[in-house]
């Protein structure tokens, strides 16, 4: 349908379609049974500080659906490396993200998908699985291989069985948490090597689409840069009698205002990226970019160059904002460099933020401290904190407090799991219900265990790293939100699924903690080896030589002259001198 | 007379007779043998090894990284190569240049390149998955990416670099390779006929202590630097703040970016590669275990990727693939609940499974009972039960 603001002629995209316009679509029909299908699309919202932040999300959909062993042989769009792992290890779900940089959720408001710094793996596993720990390892080892990182450290001493957090986010109605792992590992660094593997498993690669600006030298000179492959069977249709696997993979970046922007508040795509865009990939159904413009809505505050005359409204983490949108299928929209101008002023204060730190003194004990901030001025909402920390931190479960506004808050669920040396990590599982406008402490204490000389890494002085706590909440919002589960709706406002309207899903992902542990000095063994062998030798050997050793006096050799007189004296037969 | 002489032109007619068919069947054994050994490799790998840790190592980083780039031009694809950095400079939060490693100082050739497949990083760089690599002892969960699945008619070319010493390489700081660890390293290699012929090359200092020790055929090696001498790093960037290249690696990139596929250097250039007057160092070669003469050594045997291939006209036939039955679900599928309050508070406690008495439980109790009965004696057994 039609709107028209003002004197210009703009036109609102319908936000519930029934079927693509057919003469945008580039895929050509195909007879197979498995059709694949690609969409591709991009969000720039420039934030409050005056950075920018640029979502990728590349979806594709697969209709295939592996939950009763079904074995597939023909690859289309959907990556064969994946399809093989998903087939052979049995997975439901898979939720892997590699972050580099922490997301500051009260300068940059929320991210439209979470993930904690480092490496995250968590995987719901079919119920066909026995052994669900064996899997998980070799699935690790796997994957590791996939995107070249160090995976392979994932092991039974930092992964944990969430019992409550973590719910599976694409269809299914088993939910036993006997079948879901997750894993962090806050140290992993992500650098061009896991983005080259991550680009190969797009249909058109790096070669055409949106996938041109992905340039490694500017992606990874960015505040924020985080990237992660989501799979999880969806409804194929509104129905939902059958389901299809998705793969979506996406890019977060945040551009920082004087390392990339050079200080001026003008972006454009050149600049963020270095490239700019020439075409659609051609295998994508769909290929688009979104521009948040809704604090523009009058067109004081910026603008944006070519202007397009396309919008869209989505109600995304519980605000409706308004898009431009550039839609790369149509040749018309092509010209030269994409060119935007823009200048913001207010963004809507996150409603749930947390943050952690370490507290306490010298290297045996400590205090880990997380706080949650609850902005709403009336309303208050339940939160589920999940907390894996390593064993050798040993956390005193008797000191745990939960206080807001200076009173206890008692939680109402808690699962804890201890932890056993060097076997498993500790867990903490927590509800707790956040009051109105406050500030919500969890504190506990914890000592510090020394390891054994083998298990420190080649640079112990740098500290041990404890993985983020996730914070799972429903957030009420003042925008009713979208439940239909269509597929016209733009990627980056149906990922969570939502069931109720007044309130939407978030997650949010604290700071990990560098902990020092007591280090021994590496160079004693070597020292007292030393220093013992030479008291010893010293000691004993004198001792020996001193005991054993036979000693005969021996007259000093005469003078020459003397020598002589006494050659003498023999002749004549008289006692030497 | 006569029939003796008779008998004697006979005697030295077979005589030469058989001469001449023992010297022809030797010649055609050693054609034989000559061309076996000159009839080459089929296939490429390469294991390219950086073994230093922090920023200040930057250097052997980018040595290993241009060796890479220079590997990967010739021909040799990511499945054939293995690459163990042992720390990450790219990326580093000191990097004035995130996702680069330059080679020179003027910024000008940036080795990480946008292309970079590393298969072993940070810690996973010991000397014990060195050695698994090279002998093929990995656990079965490795993936393909991190084994180097060579036969007996691979050349692979082994580069490490790092902080060396005599008679050893030291890995990450905090622990050492030998060179007799080594060289047992290449006779298991040449016993499971795991390489046709192996080159290796190392930039340390004292680097060619790590070949004294080689017994194994086939090993060609090449040091930048003798016994008791240091090899050098080339020269700093004030803008990134470390020395970006070593000198022996500086300038076999430089020799390396004239090669192209299709050319005919040979082994006694690369021996030039460096003199005392550009490197300060000498570097060493040794070749009494190689087979083959070095002049006829391509530098492509080692360093470019050979694709034997073989035209077939026989058709082959495809299987069909499988169509997975499409028998409609009949149950509705929902999403789940991401956060169900009610339910989580009200969730049973998880059923823990029952396992029997630890060991030290079973012992106390033992105790217990056993000083029980001695105290009071086994009659009063039958008031207990």
């Amino acid at each position: 349908f039609y709107l028209y603001i003002g004197a210009e002629e703009r036109r609102w995209e319908a936000s519930q379609v029934g079927d693509v316009d057919p003469g945008m679509s580039v895929a050509p029909p195909h007879p197979h049974t498995n059709t694949d299908s690609f969409q591709e699309e991009l969000v720039v919202r420039p934030l409050h500080s005056g950075d920018i932040y640029a979502s990728f999300q590349f979806r594709t959909v697969w209709e295939a659906d592996f939950s009763r062993g079904n074995k597939v042989s023909h690859y289309q769009l959907f990556p064969k490396s994946l399809g093989q792992v998903i087939s052979k290890f049995s997975v439901r779900e898979l939720h892997i993200s590699f972050t580099q940089g922490y997301w500051r959720t009260m300068q940059w408001g929320q991210p439209f998908l979470p993930s904690p710094p480092g490496a995250e793996l968590w995987v719901w596993f079919q119920d066909s699985v026995t052994d669900v720990d064996g899997t998980w390892k070799e699935l690790t080892n796997v994957l590791s291989g996939i995107f070249c990182a160090s995976l392979n450290f994932i092991d039974s001493t930092n992964t944990v069985q969430p019992s409550a957090a973590f719910k599976p986010l694409g269809v299914g109605n088993v939910t036993d948490h006997r079948f879901l792992r997750y894993a962090t590992l806050p140290r992993e660094i992500v650098c061009t090597e896991n983005l080259t593997p991550w680009k190969k498993l797009l249909p058109c690669g790096s070669k055409a689409g949106l996938a041109v600006l992905l340039k490694s030298e500017k992606l990874f000179h960015s505040s924020f840069h985080s990237q992660a492959v989501h799979i999880r069977p969806i409804c194929q249709d509104q129905r939902c009698k059958s389901t299809s696997l998705e793969l979506r993979q996406t890019l977060n970046a945040v551009f920082d205002l004087h390392t990339s922007g050079q200080a001026k508040r003008e972006w454009s795509l050149f600049k963020m990226f270095s490239r700019t865009l020439t075409e659609a990939c051609p295998l994508a159904s769909s290929s688009k970019i979104y521009i948040d413009i809704t604090d523009n809505s009058q067109g004081e505050q910026f603008e944006l160059s070519p202007a397009s005359s396309l919008l869209s409204q989505a109600v995304v983490l519980g605000d409706r904002r308004t898009f431009s949108v550039y839609d790369l299928t149509d040749q018309a929209t092509f010209g030269s460099t994409r060119s935007l101008n823009l200048l913001i002023r207010d963004m809507l204060r996150p409603l749930l933020h947390a943050e952690r730190y370490v507290a306490g003194y010298g290297l045996q004990t400590g205090e880990i401290h997380t706080v949650m901030y609850n902005h709403h001025p009336y309303r208050s909402f339940p939160v589920l904190l999940l907390d894996s920390v390593p064993w050798y931190l040993r956390l005193y479960i008797h000191t745990l407090t939960v206080t807001s506004k200076g009173k206890e808050n008692k939680p109402s669920y808690i699962h804890y799991q201890p932890s056993k040396d060097r076997l498993r990590p500790h867990l903490l599982e927590m509800l707790v219900q956040l009051p109105p406008n406050s500030a919500t402490e969890v504190t506990v204490e914890f000592e510090r265990a020394l390891l054994k000389w083998t298990e420190y890494t080649p640079d112990p002085n740098h500290g041990f790293y404890v993985g983020s706590s996730v914070i799972s909440s429903l957030v009420p919002s003042t925008v009713a939100t979208n439940t239909s589960i269509t597929q016209e709706q733009p990627l980056f406002s149906s990922f969570f699924p939502c069931k109720e309207e007044l309130s939407y899903f978030v997650r949010v992902y604290t700071e990990p903690l560098l902990v020092n542990l007591p280090t021994p000095d590496f160079s004693m063994p070597y020292n007292v080896i030393c220093l013992t062998c030479t008291v010893v030798a010293v000691g004993y050997g004198s001792l020996y030589n001193l005991l054993t050793r036979s000693f005969q006096i021996e007259e000093p050799s005469p003078g020459l002259a003397k020598r002589i007189a006494n050659v003498i004296r023999r002749m004549r037969g008289v006692p030497p001198l | 007379c006569s029939a003796r002489s008779f008998r004697f032109t006979t005697f030295l007619a077979s005589l030469t007779q058989t001469l001449t068919l023992v010297v022809h069947f030797c010649l055609v054994f050693q054609d034989s043998a000559g061309q076996f050994f000159s009839s080459g490799h089929t296939n490429n790998w390469a294991v390219l090894v950086c073994t230093s840790r922090f920023w200040f190592n930057y250097r052997h980083v980018a040595n290993t990284l241009s060796v890479y780039r220079s590997v990967k031009r010739l021909g040799i694809p990511d499945s054939h190569i293995v690459l163990m950095l042992a720390d990450d400079m790219a990326c580093n939060h000191r990097n004035p240049k995130p996702a680069t490693v330059f080679s020179h100082k003027n910024m000008e050739l940036n080795v990480y390149g946008d292309d970079v497949e590393v298969d072993y990083r940070g810690y996973e760089v010991t000397v014990e998955n060195f050695l698994r690599v090279l002998t093929g002892r990995l656990p079965p969960s490795t993936p393909r990416s991190k084994r180097l699945l060579s036969d007996d008619r691979s050349n692979i070319l082994i580069y490490l670099t790092g902080h060396g010493g005599n008679g050893f390489l030291k890995f990450q700081d905090s622990e050492e390779i030998s060179n007799v660890e080594l060289a047992d390293a290449f006779e298991q290699m040449w016993q499971k006929r795991r390489y046709n012929e192996l080159l290796f090359i190392i930039d340390t200092c004292q680097g060619a202590s790590m070949y004294e020790r080689f017994y194994s055929p086939n090993l060609m090696a090449l040091a930048s630097s003798q016994v008791g001498e240091d090899s050098l790093s080339h020269q700093p960037d004030l803008a990134i703040g470390v020395h970006l290249m070593d000198r022996y690696t500086f300038y076999l990139l430089e020799f390396l970016e004239d090669i192209h596929p299709a050319s005919k250097t040979n082994m006694n250039d690369l021996f030039k590669v460096c003199p005392k007057s550009q490197c300060v160092s000498t570097p060493g070669h040794r070749t009494d275990l190689f087979l083959r003469d070095p002049g006829s050594v391509l530098i492509t045997d080692f360093f470019g990727s050979v694709r034997k291939i073989e035209i077939t006209m026989e058709t082959i036939n495809l299987t069909d693939p499988i169509n997975s039955g499409n028998d409609v679900q009949t149950e509705n599928n929902t999403y789940v609940d991401q956060l169900p309050v009610s339910e989580i508070i009200h969730q049973k406690p998880k059923q823990r499974d029952w396992h029997p008495p630890d060991g030290f439980i079973l012992g106390l109790w033992t105790l217990i009972l056993l000083v029980f009965f001695k105290t009071y004696g086994v009659k009063h057994l039958k008031h207990v039960f």
